[in-house]
């Protein structure tokens, strides 16, 4: 029996598991795909929201303004890129303008530091691509760009390593609960566990629903997005948003932090939560308001276009905690946006929790909250290169040309605690086929390599799991 | 009767013109070569393909082995001909020309490597 | 570092037509980088025949055609280092690359040739929308696992793009037991070889649907089909028309990009059109002893032309190695008018001496027009064609004496005329 059983590797849960790592009782972190981050957390603008968006007082607001403080040195010790470049609310006309006081009186109460409204001047002195319509804009300092996946992936990563297990492909059926503890029939089998985090995503309210709570109401909010190639990726250098409605935060342009350029994204309120699929009409909406920003932007640049689901709360509130209905279910539902910018703070929140539940939990002498830098050939000097091949040749042969990618990054990626099996893992953890021919060349070279290192053919590998299988019989 | 049709003897692809009473050509137009008048007589009285496929390869350096007709076969017989070559398993080293399958389906074609294969 | 005398990156028919040739030329010391396992590029996964009628007159499979060169460098002491991907190359011409075997390598070449190739044309440039669905690749990918692997990457196949590849493997798979259900072309008509439509497509009764193009893909996990959709002559789809169509496999064949990343980091100049070095009639770029050609330069229809045209940059080379182009340089532009999209070379020099071919593709299918080569204002060949299509690379000849008669503020110009 576990201690706690966390439902679903995303960043909120990954991070949870961390953070929870570090004591000493015995966690199990469900994901119901082949790998973590593969809800919410995988598409998803990659902010680190300041924390003025959010209603004063409200759980949100405090977790996103602590979350944001905490970015910088998670980010380090997992060996995360993280890069506080700050964020522009950017306003069309005289009502914006008083609409970003707003946002401004709202970020102070908030206790947001540093934050300032500028003129159209200085505006445009700072970001020279944008629109010359604006009228100015609410600068956020503090606010930066991490890598959602690569956050969740190193967390997962982290808490593996601390003793943490990760099962994945392992659906909650059912679920039960006694005197004693909670069992959960999953795709893998029955789980016992005597606390269950819901961090279920888009599926938390189903899931609570499972353990008696029928309180929770999550809608899937569809966000559609362009990815533009890095040769454009320095036409903004701080996240732009436009002034938000009460659908979200509005389409934002903004530099990701591998150099790329993100446009999007949309919010659209859908029926299926699984429903992930990208519309000519919902990416039509993305080019045309992202140009209002900076009309330079151009599809024509686009590498790839994606779509997410929010997890949507009815009342636009995280939902953290011990659950009114059941005892032994923990909440972590209704995070979206600012989700990832919370994510630290939710995790040492629900740490606090459980901590309150369980007794005789102790710190490990033995933790340790860091992630080694995984090898990233692309980033080294000739030098470092050279060295490196020498030791292990494998990091001489060169699989992902667009960005670089070595065999040996991807062996590491596949033998990592809660690596990757199947050809999109290996993708988020190297960038192998992430580049300018998505993975035309590459592609069938990480479907042998991945074979090869789990010991299987190559028609059993997936591109993301289930069926998503890439070959089918031999001809022969 | 008239019909018109791509010559595929070459990669120019001449439109080429063919009058015809049954199966007797009475005359071909359009054609910039020999071989195109020939491909016009053929495809009227018995068009033949040339196909290329690979067979299973035995210890080599890949599974499979690119292999082809050695010269035209009639077009009816083609997944008559692929039939033979999924049968066949062969050995390496393989060498560019060695026959796989000799006269296959009585066509008096053969099924021939097209590449090398030196083994692992 | 290493010294060279020519690096030459690529050891496709390009990279090893313009060795070969170099070293006819007296080149000593002569490198092929290769990043496969063997040379032969892209050849060794077209099974297919149709190659090598020109240059060979014979008709050769891919690689049959590649074996003859890889027969022909073996002989040579020209050095080959296969698994090796080349990461810069400066303007300086030193070329820094890797390998398991020897770790980073660096070489100092008196000239290099680039001969990489071309890569294809992704699902995002399209922007398709739905999901991302597995079964979505391109059709070079899917001939890979075909014809090298020995897996099927599909059964039920629908492909958008009716160039050559598309085509070719549309035939590959219904030979090895897939139903093809239809081929989708965006324009209104096919960028493939006729005899391709003809032997690929007709013989099997696959549709070829014009003016179409494929708008959606549905699927969560393996692709489970498509929406199709005419497009108005803008290119944009007509509400209505769409279709769904069953598959688990989209492959497309979406057009060819050269691969010119390294060529941008060394500072050469590219041709807008062709997305190749802008060269001249030795395929020279405009880094002095820089050469480029095969589909790096430019895509071509035929590997016959790839051998060609990478034998005049390995002579170009050799020369320029040798201290053989010393003489006099006058440069003049080429310019492609009414229907011709593009010209190679960009520049000629017209102290050249030789005659020089041009090569071009025009921009729409054409019957029954003339091909009009104007040197210096005056026609100088004006060519009737049948037929003329983007598929299909055309050429011309420039005489040298045409070549000698003009300035230096002269050009020469080819267009599609009445």
């Amino acid at each position: 029996m576990y201690d706690v059983a966390i439902v679903g590797a995303g960043v909120t849960g990954a991070m949870t598991a961390r953070e929870l790592s570090k004591y000493n009782i015995k966690i199990a972190l469900l994901e119901k795909c082949n790998d973590v981050a593969m809800g919410s957390t995988k598409a998803n603008s990659g902010i680190v929201h300041a924390g003025f968006d959010a209603a004063e007082g409200s759980l949100m607001a405090k977790m996103n303004v602590k979350g944001c403080s905490m970015m910088a040195e998670t980010c380090k010790k997992l060996n995360v890129p993280y890069k506080n470049n700050g964020s522009l609310v950017v306003a069309f006309s005289e009502e914006e303008m008083k609409h970003l006081d707003t946002l401004f009186e709202r970020g102070v109460k908030n206790g947001v530091p540093d934050m300032k409204i500028i003129s159209k001047d200085e505006l445009l002195k700072m970001e020279p691509n944008l629109n010359p319509d604006v009228f100015g804009a609410l600068y956020a300092p503090t606010a930066g760009i991490v890598c959602p996946y690569e956050l969740t992936i190193a967390a997962a990563e982290c808490a593996v390593k601390n003793g943490v297990e990760f099962i994945r492909n392992c659906e909650v059926k059912s679920a039960k609960t006694d005197d004693e503890k909670i069992t959960l029939d999953t795709t893998q089998g029955e789980i016992e566990a005597k606390y269950v985090i819901n961090a279920a995503g888009v599926f938390a309210d189903d899931l609570a629903r499972m353990l008696g709570d029928d309180t929770l109401h999550i809608t899937a909010r569809k966000g559609e997005y362009f990815l533009l190639d890095k040769s454009v990726g320095n036409t903004v250098s701080h996240t732009i948003f436009q002034c938000p409605s009460k659908m979200g935060k509005g389409i934002l342009v903004a530099q990701t932090v591998d150099g790329n350029l993100l446009m999007g994204p949309t919010a659209e309120d859908i029926d299926d939560k699984s429903n992930v699929a990208t519309t000519n009409s919902g990416l039509d909406t993305v080019k045309k308001f992202a140009a209002k920003s900076v009309p330079s932007v151009s599809a024509r640049n686009a590498i790839t276009s994606f779509s997410g689901l929010r997890a949507h709360a009815d009342a636009h509130e995280f939902i953290l905690g011990v659950s009114e209905k059941n005892p032994r279910l923990i909440n972590a539902a209704g995070i979206e946006s600012p989700g990832l910018s919370s994510a630290p703070a939710i995790a040492e929140y629900l740490s606090d929790t459980v901590k309150s539940v369980l007794s005789d939990i102790k710190i490990k002498e033995n933790y340790d909250d860091t992630r080694k830098a995984p090898v990233r050939f692309r980033h080294m000097t000739d030098d470092e290169r050279a060295e490196l091949i020498k030791k292990n040749s494998s990091y001489g042969r060169i699989i992902c040309r667009c960005e670089t990618v070595t065999e040996g990054e991807i062996i590491d990626a596949i033998k990592a605690p809660a690596g990757a099996r199947d050809v999109d893992g290996v993708k988020r953890r190297t960038r192998a086929g992430m580049g300018r021919c998505q993975g035309g060349f590459c592609g069938s070279k990480v479907v042998e390599i991945l074979a090869r290192e789990l010991g299987c053919d190559i028609n059993e590998i997936t591109k993301f799991g289930g069926n998503s299988n890439i070959l089918f019989d031999k001809t022969k | 009767m008239k019909k018109d049709m791509n010559c595929v003897a070459c990669p120019l692809g001449c439109l080429i013109t063919v009058e015809y009473e049954g199966s007797e050509v009475i005359s071909v137009k359009g054609n910039t070569c020999k071989r195109g008048d020939a491909y016009a007589r053929t495809e009227i009285t018995n068009p033949v393909r040339s196909i290329h496929s690979t067979v299973k390869v035995n210890g080599g350096e890949h599974p499979v082995v690119p292999c082809k007709t050695s010269g035209p076969i009639p077009k009816s017989a083609i997944f008559d001909v692929m039939k033979e070559i999924n049968k066949v398993t062969v050995d390496a080293p393989v060498k560019i020309g060695q026959v796989f399958i000799k006269n296959v389906c009585n066509t008096g074609v053969d099924i021939v490597a097209t590449n090398n294969d030196n083994g692992k | 570092m290493i010294n060279y005398d020519l690096a030459v990156i690529g050891g496709g028919p390009a990279g090893m037509a313009a060795a070969l040739k170099a070293k006819e030329c007296g080149v000593e010391k002569i490198v092929i980088l290769e990043r496969a396992e063997t040379l032969g590029g892209i050849l060794e996964q077209c099974i297919h025949t149709g190659f090598g009628l020109h240059y060979f007159g014979e008709e050769l499979s891919g690689p049959e055609y590649a074996a003859k060169f890889i027969d022909l460098v073996k002989e040579t002491d020209i050095d080959v280092k296969v698994n090796t991907m080349v990461l810069s190359v400066s303007e300086d011409k030193t070329v820094t690359a890797v390998n398991t075997s020897d770790g980073l390598i660096k070489i100092q070449a008196k000239a290099v040739i680039l001969a990489m190739g071309c890569r294809e044309r992704p699902r995002g440039a399209l922007q398709i929308a739905g999901t991302r669905a597995s079964g979505i690749m391109t059709a070079g990918t899917a001939q890979k696992y075909v014809n090298i692997d020995g897996y099927m990457p599909g059964k039920k196949v629908v492909i958008l793009g009716s160039g050559d590849i598309g085509l070719i493997m549309a035939r590959r798979m219904t030979l090895e037991g897939a139903e093809v259900k239809v081929v989708c072309e965006l324009m209104p008509f096919s960028g493939g070889l006729t005899r391709n439509i003809v032997q690929c497509l007709n013989d099997f009764n696959i549709p070829l649907r014009l003016s179409t193009t494929v708008i959606e893909t549905h699927g969560k996990e393996r692709l489970e089909g498509v929406t199709i959709a005419q497009v108005d002559d803008k290119l944009c789809p007509i509400p209505g028309t769409e279709e769904y169509i069953e598959c688990d496999t989209l492959m497309l064949s979406v057009g060819l990009i050269p691969e010119n990343e390294l060529t941008k980091q060394a500072g050469i100049s590219l041709d807008r059109i062709t997305n190749g070095a802008i060269v001249n009639e030795m395929r020279e770029t405009d880094c002095d002893g820089i050469f480029a050609c095969g589909n790096v330069l430019q895509v071509h229809d035929l590997v016959d032309y790839v051998t060609l045209e990478s034998q005049i940059a390995g002579e170009g080379a050799a020369r320029y190695i040798l201290g053989k182009d010393s003489g006099e340089k006058v440069y003049i532009k080429t310019v492609p008018e009414n229907g011709v999209r593009y010209i190679v070379p960009q520049k000629v020099n017209i102290k050249s001496k030789e005659d020089i071919k041009l090569y071009f593709r025009v921009g729409a299918i054409y019957k029954n027009k003339k091909l009009t080569v104007e040197a210096g204002g005056k026609v100088i060949s004006s060519k009737k064609k049948v037929k003329l299509a983007p598929g299909e690379m055309e050429n011309v000849v420039i005489p040298s004496d045409v070549l000698a008669s003009l300035g230096g503020t002269d050009t020469i110009k080819v267009r599609v005329e009445d």
